[in-house]
C-alpha cells in the first residue's frame, strides 16, 4: 500500500473548511473540546507553513539543480587548490567518492598515481613500473590498434572500430586513441543508458582514460546521436545521483523518474535512528523513509522494529495466508459473509448478528470502555508449560498482532474502493442537486483521513508485537484503541446511505469526525515519537542499535 | 541489426576466411550475423591436452559497442573446460566479456584470449559457486554481471 502520508495537506484540509464556512452554514461549528477550527482556520490563512511537528524530522528537498550547484563548489574548491581544470577536479572528486580531504591527502602524496587511477591521465611513459604486472592481452600479432606506444597525430584513414570509411569526424582523448564520431557517440551512449555508468572509459583496449564531462556532452551534441537530450539528461542524472549517493545526509527521492534530493543531516547516523522515524518527503511530495527502504510511511514505528517486523511476516507469509481472505463465516449462523468495505463492524445478513471481522467477537463489547480488540491477552502464553503449547501460544500472539496489521492494510485499499463507487454517486448528486463540487469533497477528505489513519495503526501493531509488557505498552495501547475506535466510527460513517435529504447532516457528522480522527492520529504519533526521543519504550526482544 | 555491426561482422568474417584462424581456432559456422561457432584447443602443455571445446558467439545490433555473448557450448558432444572462471553450463566469467570489454577487440581477439585463458590454468575446478549460479542463470550470459576477481581474474 503506498500511504502519502501528506502533513503539508493539512493546509490544504483546513482552507477547504474555510471554504465550507464561507459557503455558508458551518459558522456553528462545535467546538471540538480544545480543537478550535474556526481558530485552526484562522491560523492557516497566515501564507506560512506550519511549524514543524515534535515527530517531524527537518530536512530540505533539493532540485536536481541545487545538488549541481554543491557539486560544482566541491569541484571548484578542488580545482582551486590542486590548479587544474573544473573536469580534472570532477573526475578526481568522483574518483574519490567526492571525499574532498581523503583526495586532498593522496593528491599532495603522489598526484600522478592518483591522476592515473583516476583515468585523467596515461602512465607516465618514463616510469616503466606502470602498476602491478601487466594483464595478458589478446592477440599479439593481428592486433589493429596500437597500444602503449603513442599513436601517430594523424588521423586513421578508416576506423578501427566500424571500419566505415565514409567517416571524417575523429576523436580522441589525450592518450590520442582516434575513433570515428559515430562510434563515440554510440559508445558513450550505450555506457550511460544500458550500463548507467557515468565513468565512461576510452574505446581503445587496456586504455583507463575516463572522458571529462565536456568530451562526453559535445560528442553527445555534435553526432546527432542524442537528439532528444535524453542521454544527456540521463548521464547529468547519473553524476547527481552518484554524488548523493557518496554523502550520508543526502538520499535521492525512490521514485520512479523523480529528480530530487532530500537532504538530512539529522538522520545520517545509524543511532539516531533509534530514536526517530525520518520520514521525509522529495520537492514533489513524494514520503519516503530517509533511514531505510521501506517504501511506506512507517511512522510511528522506528526503522528497525519495521525491518524486523516485516522480515518476520514474510518469514511466517504461509501461516498468516488465511487471513487476507475477504469473507468469514458467521460465528452464529455459519453463513458466508464477504468485506466490502474498510469498516469493521459487520451485520450478519442472515441472522442479524453483529460482530467484529478482526476478533469474531460480538460488537456490543467494542463500542464500550472495555473495548479491548487491540490487546493480547499475554496469559495464555505464561500458561503454557511445554514446548508444544508454548509454540502454539508464541504462535497465537503473532496472529494476533499480524491479523490486524494485515486488516489495516486490506481496510485501507477495501475503504478506497468503496470510495469510488461513492465518488460516482457524489458527482451524480452534483449533478441531480443543488449541492456544489466543494460541498461533495468532504467525502473524499475523510476518506483520505481514514487511509492515513490506517496506516498509523497497521505499524502499531508491529510496534506492539515488540513492546515489552507494563505500563508503557499499556499506555500506548491506549492511544491506538481511542484511534482505532475513533477509525471505526468513521469508516461506518463513510459507508451509510447517502441521499439528498440527510447529505447535510450526514457531512456535519463526517467532518467532526474527519477532524476528531485526525486529532487522534496526531497524539498517538507525537507521544510514540517522544517515547522513542525519551527511550521510553522497552522491547521483549533484542533491537539493532537498542541497548 | 544495424549497419555497423553486419560492417563489422562481414569484415571480421572475410578476414578470417582469407587469413584463417589463430593457431587451435577453426571456424565450424557463420552462416549469419547473429551466431558464429568455433573449435577451439589448447596447443602445446597444458592441462587440457587433446581436448577440444566448442565456441559460441551471439551477436546483437549493438555489436561491436558493446560486448557479444560467448559461451562454450554444452550438449551431447561437447562440454565446457574444468576451470575456475568457466561454468559447467558453458557460461565463461571474463572481464573482457563484461566491463573490459573494447570495441576494438575482434572475435579471433577473444578466442585467443580464451585460449591462453585456458592455457595458463594450474588445476582444473569449477568455480566456488557454480551450482548455485547454474540454477539461476540466464540463458544469455550477457545478462549476468559478474564479479570480477581482480588478478586472478583472465583479461
Ligand atoms: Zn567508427
Ligand atoms: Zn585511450
Ligand atoms: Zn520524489
Ligand atoms: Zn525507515
Ligand atoms: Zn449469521
Ligand atoms: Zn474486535
Amino acid at each position: 500500500m503506498s500511504s502519502d502520508y501528506e502533513y503539508s495537506d493539512e493546509e490544504d484540509f483546513y482552507d477547504d473548511d474555510e471554504d465550507m464556512a464561507s459557503a455558508g452554514d458551518d459558522d456553528s461549528a462545535p467546538s471540538d473540546d480544545d480543537m478550535d477550527m474556526d481558530s485552526f482556520a484562522d491560523d492557516f490563512k497566515v501564507p506560512q507553513h506550519p511549524p514543524r511537528k515534535s515527530y517531524e524530522i527537518e530536512h530540505e528537498p533539493l532540485s536536481q539543480q541545487a545538488v549541481e550547484r554543491l557539486m560544482t563548489t566541491d569541484v571548484d574548491h578542488i580545482s582551486g587548490i590542486f590548479g587544474v581544470n573544473e573536469s580534472t577536479a570532477a573526475l578526481l572528486l568522483r574518483y574519490m567518492n567526492w571525499n574532498k580531504e581523503r583526495l586532498i591527502e593522496k593528491y599532495m602524496d603522489n598526484a600522478s598515481s592518483v591522476s592515473v587511477a583516476a583515468g585523467v591521465s596515461t602512465p607516465s611513459r618514463a616510469s616503466p613500473s606502470v602498476s602491478g604486472p601487466a594483464p595478458i592481452r589478446s592477440s599479439g600479432t593481428r592486433r589493429r590498434t596500437i597500444r602503449q606506444t603513442p599513436v601517430p597525430k594523424a588521423e586513421p584513414s578508416v576506423c578501427p572500430i566500424c571500419f566505415d570509411d565514409s567517416q571524417t569526424s575523429f576523436l580522441a582523448l589525450s592518450c590520442d586513441h582516434s575513433f570515428c564520431i559515430s562510434c563515440w557517440a554510440a559508445y558513450i551512449t550505450s555506457k550511460i543508458r544500458e550500463e548507467g555508468e557515468h565513468a565512461v572509459r576510452c574505446m581503445a583496449e587496456g586504455c583507463a582514460l575516463v572522458a571529462p564531462d565536456p568530451f562526453v556532452v559535445s560528442t553527445l551534441a555534435n553526432s546527432g546521436e542524442d537528439e532528444d537530450g535524453r542521454t544527456r539528461e540521463r548521464f547529468q542524472e547519473l553524476l547527481v545521483r552518484h554524488f548523493v549517493s557518496a554523502n550520508p545526509h543526502l538520499k535521492y527521492c525512490p521514485y520512479p523518474s523523480c529528480t530530487y534530493t532530500v537532504s538530512c543531516p539529522s538522520a545520517s547516523s545509524r543511532s539516531s535512528l533509534t530514536t526517530m522515524v525520518p520520514t521525509v518527503s522529495c520537492g514533489a511530495s513524494h514520503k519516503f523513509c530517509f533511514g531505510c527502504h521501506i517504501d511506506s510511511d512507517h511512522r510511528p514505528v522506528v526503522c528497525p522494529i519495521a525491518k524486523m517486523w516485516l522480515k518476520k511476516c514474510r518469514d511466517d507469509s504461509e501461516t498468516a495466508n488465511w487471513i487476507k481472505s475477504n469473507t468469514k463465516e458467521c460465528s452464529k449462523c455459519q453463513s458466508t459473509i464477504e468485506k466490502n468495505g474498510g469498516c469493521n463492524h459487520m451485520t450478519c445478513k442472515k441472522c442479524k448478528h453483529e460482530f467484529c471481522w478482526v476478533c469474531m467477537g460480538p460488537w456490543s463489547e467494542h463500542g464500550t470502555a472495555w473495548y479491548s480488540c487491540n490487546r493480547y491477552d499475554e496469559k495464555g502464553g505464561v500458561d503454557a508449560r511445554d514446548a508444544q503449547s508454548k509454540s502454539r501460544a508464541s504462535l497465537e500472539r503473532y496472529l494476533h498482532y499480524y491479523n490486524r496489521w494485515a486488516n489495516h492494510e486490506q481496510s485501507a485499499k477495501l475503504s478506497v474502493e468503496l470510495y469510488n463507487k461513492t465518488e460516482k454517486k457524489m458527482e451524480e448528486m452534483q449533478i441531480t442537486s443543488s449541492l456544489t463540487w466543494i460541498e461533495v469533497q468532504f467525502m473524499k477528505r475523510a476518506v483520505e483521513e481514514a487511509e492515513r489513519c490506517r496506516a498509523t495503526l497497521k505499524w502499531t501493531y508491529a510496534m506492539a508485537f515488540y513492546l515489552d509488557r507494563g505500563n508503557e505498552k499499556e499506555l500506548f495501547e491506549d492511544n491506538q484503541r481511542d484511534l482505532e475506535k475513533a477509525v471505526e466510527d468513521l469508516s461506518e460513517l463513510l459507508e451509510s446511505p447517502i441521499d439528498p435529504e440527510t447529505i447535510s447532516t450526514l457531512r456535519q457528522k463526517v467532518t467532526d469526525k474527519t477532524v476528531y480522527v485526525a486529532k487522534r492520529n496526531e497524539i498517538l504519533l507525537k507521544d510514540t515519537s517522544d517515547g522513542f526521543a525519551e527511550e521510553r519504550w522497552k522491547w521483549n526482544i533484542a533491537v539493532e542499535g537498542f541497548d | 541489426m544495424t549497419s555497423i555491426s553486419s560492417r563489422r561482422l562481414r569484415k571480421e568474417l572475410n578476414e578470417i576466411q582469407a587469413e584463417g584462424c589463430p593457431t587451435g581456432i577453426t571456424l565450424l559456422s557463420a552462416d549469419n550475423f547473429e551466431s558464429w561457432f568455433f573449435s577451439i584447443e589448447i596447443l602445446g602443455e597444458s592441462l587440457y591436452q587433446g581436448e577440444v571445446f566448442k565456441l559460441m558467439f551471439r551477436f546483437d545490433s549493438n555489436y561491436p559497442i558493446s560486448a557479444p555473448a560467448v559461451q562454450f557450448v554444452v550438449d551431447e558432444d561437447s562440454t565446457a573446460p574444468v576451470h575456475p572462471h568457466v561454468y559447467s553450463n558453458g557460461h565463461i566469467c571474463a572481464s573482457i566479456l563484461g566491463n573490459e570489454w573494447s570495441p576494438v577487440l575482434s572475435v579471433s581477439a577473444v578466442c585467443v584470449t580464451l585460449q591462453s585463458m585456458l592455457a595458463s590454468c594450474k588445476s582444473k575446478e569449477r568455480p566456488v559457486d557454480n551450482d548455485r549460479y547454474v540454477r539461476y542463470a540466464p540463458d544469455n550470459p550477457k545478462k549476468t554481471r559478474f564479479h570480477y576477481d581482480g588478478k586472478r581474474s583472465m583479461r
